[in-house]
């Protein structure tokens, strides 16, 4: 069994530390790096909720080995808001939008309409509820998520 | 869920790679998008001693395109091959076939290579790799092949890749301009396996075809080519084209299990209407 010593950046800051090489980058973002905003749900890829960016793409963090992460910047939901007053605004329009429920799968989908909110040209709608099949939500909870997605395909246009 | 202990190493090229897995053979295990590699350590389905990530290998990823089709690196992710203008051009199938694997969330991840490497029988990449006739390269310190895709997947999730072999590239075929392609998936979500997968390309020349590549996924064990219905359409006017015997014969090279999501009824009958109304599509009986 290696241990690997690591170094990335998490939301601007350096993190490092070591990583047994079975150890993910969900369980060294949350236990290692103490951000718990990234959640575990389903551990083997099927639930989206761990969904974090990895030099700006979208993955599941639990897909991914803590040492793969080395030199890679990452960004979880704890990087979105600028302040504890100021929501990101794809944050924000959760909040209008009342598009949680329980909250757990939340972070996943942020993360992933951040990363989509960033792209040239712009995702479409469809493109944008295509892309959240990756997301499940048992609350069903789906439908304030899709109000997001129709204001953010209307900025974009 | 968490992984047994293995050893990791790092692959910074084709020829590390190559070395690296010839050191560890059956014991190691290539690490590529991790998409399903990971999942089933993560429920130790697999526990390999050693990981050989090939992530850091720059030359296993890359889209070239050539005279006779488009070479894709090993290592190349499927969002770069869905939104790639060289494969859209030279291999249009592919494009079509990608946009039905995973999610979005997965594809920033997952390979070609790892797909098709892997052979799930009911994911699209092996099958339109059987479709379109494409080539797979291997390397070993032993030397290097190229075996077609069609002789490639030998059983259940077995394939003709030796332990000590990397799959470092697939060579898709251009087919002529005007390549007619015919994808059909009836899968429970978007994202999930097929049920019932159906890739097809029709090369029509002077109204009959010329050519046919068929490609079954979610049918049998393994991606299966439909090579007694290419034979029965090549050379066959497309007024001439009997969708219900054609059926038929295509029916008679799958053999779907049932399982928890569908039985193997389910499937055929399914499979018998997609291939038939593809085939009156064809032939203009139908609009597509």
């Amino acid at each position: 069994m290696s241990v690997h010593f690591i170094e990335f950046e998490l939301n601007g800051w350096t993190v490092e530390g070591t990583a047994e090489a079975r150890r993910t980058l969900l369980d060294f973002i949350r236990v290692d790096a103490g951000c718990t905003g990234t959640h575990a749900g389903c551990e083997h890829g099927v639930c989206g909720a761990c969904t974090v960016l990895v030099d700006g793409h979208p993955v599941r963090a639990c897909l991914m080995l803590a040492v793969q992460a080395n030199g890679k910047s990452v960004e979880t939901v704890e990087g979105l808001a600028r302040s504890s007053e100021e929501l990101h605004p794809v944050q924000q329009l959760f909040r209008e939008e009342f598009a949680l429920q329980c909250g757990f799968c939340t972070p996943g989908f942020l993360m992933t309409l951040v990363a989509m909110d960033r792209l040239e040209p712009r995702p479409t709608g469809e493109e944008m509820r295509a892309a959240l099949s990756g997301h499940l939500c048992r609350c069903t909870g789906y439908q304030g998520v899709l109000r997001v997605v129709e204001r953010l395909a209307e900025q974009g246009k | 869920m968490k992984a047994a202990p293995f050893d990791y190493v790092e692959a910074g090229s084709a020829d590390e790679a190559v070395h690296l897995l010839g050191e560890t053979g059956a014991e190691g295990a290539i690490l590529a998008g991790g998409q399903t590699l990971m999942p089933l350590l993560a429920l130790r389905m697999a526990t390999p001693a050693v990981i050989v990530d090939i992530n850091p290998a720059a030359d296993l990823a890359g889209i070239t395109s050539g005279e006779k089709g488009v070479r894709i690196g090993a290592a190349t992710r499927q969002a770069a091959a869905l939104t790639s203008p060289i494969v859209a051009s030279h291999a249009p199938a592919l494009t079509r076939a990608i946009a039905h694997v995973g999610h979005y969330q997965t594809r920033s991840r997952g390979t070609v290579g790892g797909s098709i490497a892997l052979g799930e029988p009911a994911a699209e990449q092996p099958a339109t790799a059987v479709a379109m006739g494409a080539m797979i390269e291997l390397r070993s310190t032993r030397g290097a092949r190229l075996v077609p895709a069609r002789d490639f997947y030998l059983g259940s999730y077995l394939t003709a890749r030796a332990d000590d072999e990397v799959l470092v590239a697939v060579h898709f075929p251009q087919w002529p301009a005007g390549t007619q392609i015919v994808f059909h998936e009836v899968a429970r979500r978007a994202g999930d396996f097929a049920l019932v997968g159906l890739i097809m390309l029709f090369d029509v020349c002077d109204q009959k075809i010329a050519r046919a590549g068929i490609g079954w996924f979610g049918m049998g064990p393994t991606p299966i080519a439909g090579l007694a219905a290419e034979r029965a359409l090549t050379g066959v006017a497309l007024s001439d084209l009997d969708p219900r015997e054609l059926a038929r014969i295509a029916l008679a090279e799958v053999e779907p299990a049932d399982d928890l999501h569908a039985s193997a009824h389910y499937r055929k009958t399914v499979a018998t209407r997609l291939f038939e109304r593809s085939i009156q599509t064809l032939g203009g009986r139908v609009a597509a």
